[in-house]
């Protein structure tokens, strides 16, 4: 198992936004985690990489307790992350970003991470790009620097966001494309999205959040077909 | 097949003209009058002051406008160091350095409680409790001030030689050793923050800056990287203060410790040459000089026009005078960024 998590629990005040979640994650895996707005997904994310702390519960990365482990030293572990809203370091360019993430996420020296950096930038499809400064660059564009910084940091666990949201078919099936490259090579992927065609080329589990709770996991197809998924996500009277 | 390069030819060129700029200057105090050296001096100790703050609000994102705190204990503890231990003031501006570090240790663990605009007037708040305590040390003349004693001005490490060699007589000695020791310590504030800008931590105060969460997910400490530059900038701004103190050899709280003087000028240059590059503070200085220069007997109407104009450039022109020129001509004579060369780069090659 590369992550545990058992009975992971986190409030704020009165609201449970993540209630007694547990899910195991096998090396190699990707899953995919659905479920409505507000449902606690992204509250989910912060609470592996680090970024929020648990009230209750404990989660275990590479079979080591990780439950109160600071966020940044998860990230040295191989905890890599993507954000909802891109938000890549503007004054910087493409190859800075990477470098900035490979130096710290995996604690190197600049000179040894620039074959790395543009593996990854050519992987992305951002090679071309790569002197261009951040701030510059269009939604695709940071869409696919959030994915290569994150891969940058040397990650054996990958976790995205809503990677896709906001793309047009076209783009979409690129970044997809691209996804299913970076887990064919033996990354594990945790992938939260609402674009489920998307979601559903490359991972092998689903998991459903509502309220806070898992309410199913299993194969896409299964959970698909469940009534109770179609009643709560899709919002269909069935 | 790739690689990283930071150098271009506009920075090789640069480092050539600062080493030749720096061999005039030490040279200058053989045929420059005294009152260029005082100006000099002034240009000098500024352009260090804004370059910390610079270090400090520009890269470290840290708003700070309680460096006068600094300035002034640095200013005191070495006043301290020659009038209470009997040291030489050279030695003493040391101690001034030292004294910057020990206040920034509880300065920084108070104001790094707050962020943003409260931090900035947490420092200015913390900078004013410096002061008033400082006033209460009536052996260095509590609130009105007092001055370095002659004996010790007189014997100042290496005014003999100066005299000696130029042929002037003690308050002239002292401006060249003060005006040198300022060009020492302008050089190796600048040429440290240059290679930090190009080390790694370069990279990392840049994220920081740009985006802290997105720096933190990426594996950077951003906690220890503000506290490393918050100290940094406080001794060096100690060192400076007490400097710019042996070279009046007068001191009292409300001039070691003046906002206006030690912040607001220094963020004046800062903002006017072009906040986060180490070419503005350049240009604005020279510009606050020149505005000195141009308006110092109309007394308030300097102020303002110095506020008018931060406010102009601030709406029209915010990455400075230097972001001007270096948007039209691309060029940046201390270059930091990192390009990536290449196969199928844009530009790569």
């Amino acid at each position: 198992m590369i992550l545990r998590l058992e009975n992971v629990s986190k409030s704020f005040g009165a609201l449970k936004v993540t209630d007694a979640v547990s899910v195991d994650v096998p090396r190699g895996e990707a899953l995919g985690i659905i479920g409505p707005n507000g449902a606690g997904k992204s509250t989910l994310f912060n609470l592996i990489t680090g970024n929020l702390l648990p009230n209750a519960g404990r989660i275990e990365f590479l079979g080591r307790d990780v439950t109160r482990t600071p966020a940044m030293e998860r990230v040295r572990m191989g905890v890599g992350r993507s954000f909802q809203i891109p938000q890549p370091f503007e004054g910087l360019t493409v190859f800075e970003n990477l470098l900035t993430a490979a130096t710290f996420g995996r604690g190197g020296r600049e000179a040894e991470m620039v074959e790395d950096c543009a593996a990854i930038l050519e992987e992305t499809e951002l090679l071309k790009k790569a002197n261009l400064v951040a701030g510059t660059l269009s939604l695709l564009d940071r869409k696919r620097l959030e994915l290569a910084r994150a891969m940058a940091t040397g990650p054996e666990l990958l976790l995205l966001d809503e990677i896709a949201g906001g793309l047009t078919e076209g783009e979409c099936r690129a970044l997809v494309a691209t996804i299913r490259r970076i887990h064919a090579k033996g990354t594990t992927i945790i992938w939260i999205e609402h674009v489920l065609h998307a979601l559903n080329a490359v991972v092998e589990r689903l998991l459903v959040l509502d309220f806070g709770r898992v309410i199913g996991i299993g194969a896409p197809d299964a959970i698909m077909a469940s009534k109770e998924v179609r009643e709560i996500y899709l919002g269909l009277e069935v | 097949m790739y690689r990283l390069t930071i150098r271009t030819r506009a920075g090789n060129a640069t480092t050539i003209a600062v080493a030749l700029l720096i061999l005039i200057g030490l040279a200058l105090p053989a045929v420059a009058p005294r009152s260029a050296i005082q100006d000099l001096f002034f240009i000098l100790t500024m352009l260090t002051l804004a370059q910390l703050w610079n270090l400090l609000a520009g890269y470290g994102g840290l708003i700070s406008v309680g460096q006068q705190a600094f300035v002034g204990i640095g200013a005191y503890a070495m006043f301290a160091g020659v009038i209470l231990l009997g040291w030489n003031p050279v030695v003493a501006i040391l101690f001034g350095g030292l004294a910057a570090f020990l206040l920034a240790i509880p300065f920084a663990y108070l104001a790094f409680r707050l962020q943003g605009a409260y931090f900035a007037i947490g420092t200015w708040v913390l900078a004013e409790v410096t002061r008033l305590l400082v006033a209460q040390w009536k052996t260095l003349g509590g609130g009105t001030g007092t001055s370095l004693p002659r004996e010790a001005t007189s014997a100042i490490l290496g005014t003999d030689t100066i005299r000696a060699l130029f042929g002037v007589r003690d308050a002239a000695a002292r401006d060249i050793l003060a005006y040198w020791l300022a060009l020492v310590l302008v050089v190796a504030v600048t040429g440290g923050i240059y290679w930090l800008l190009r080390s790694r931590l370069g990279l990392a105060l840049a994220a920081v800056r740009d985006n802290v969460d997105a720096a933190g997910s990426v594996g950077v400490d951003t906690g220890r990287l503000k506290w490393a530059v918050f100290l940094i900038a406080a001794v060096a701004t100690g060192l400076t203060g007490g400097l710019v103190f042996m070279q009046t050899a007068r001191i009292s709280p409300d001039a070691a410790f003046a906002l206006t003087d030690w912040t607001a000028y220094v963020i004046f240059i800062v903002v006017i040459g072009g906040i986060g590059t180490i070419e503005g503070p350049v240009i604005g200085v020279l510009v606050l000089f020149a505005l000195r220069a141009a308006l110092a007997d109309y007394g308030s109407w300097y102020l303002m026009t110095l506020g008018v104009l931060a406010i102009a450039v601030m709406l029209f022109a915010p990455k400075g005078l230097w972001g001007l020129i270096s948007a039209r001509t691309g060029l940046h004579l201390f270059p930091v960024r990192r390009r990536l060369t290449g196969p199928k780069i844009e530009g790569g090659n």
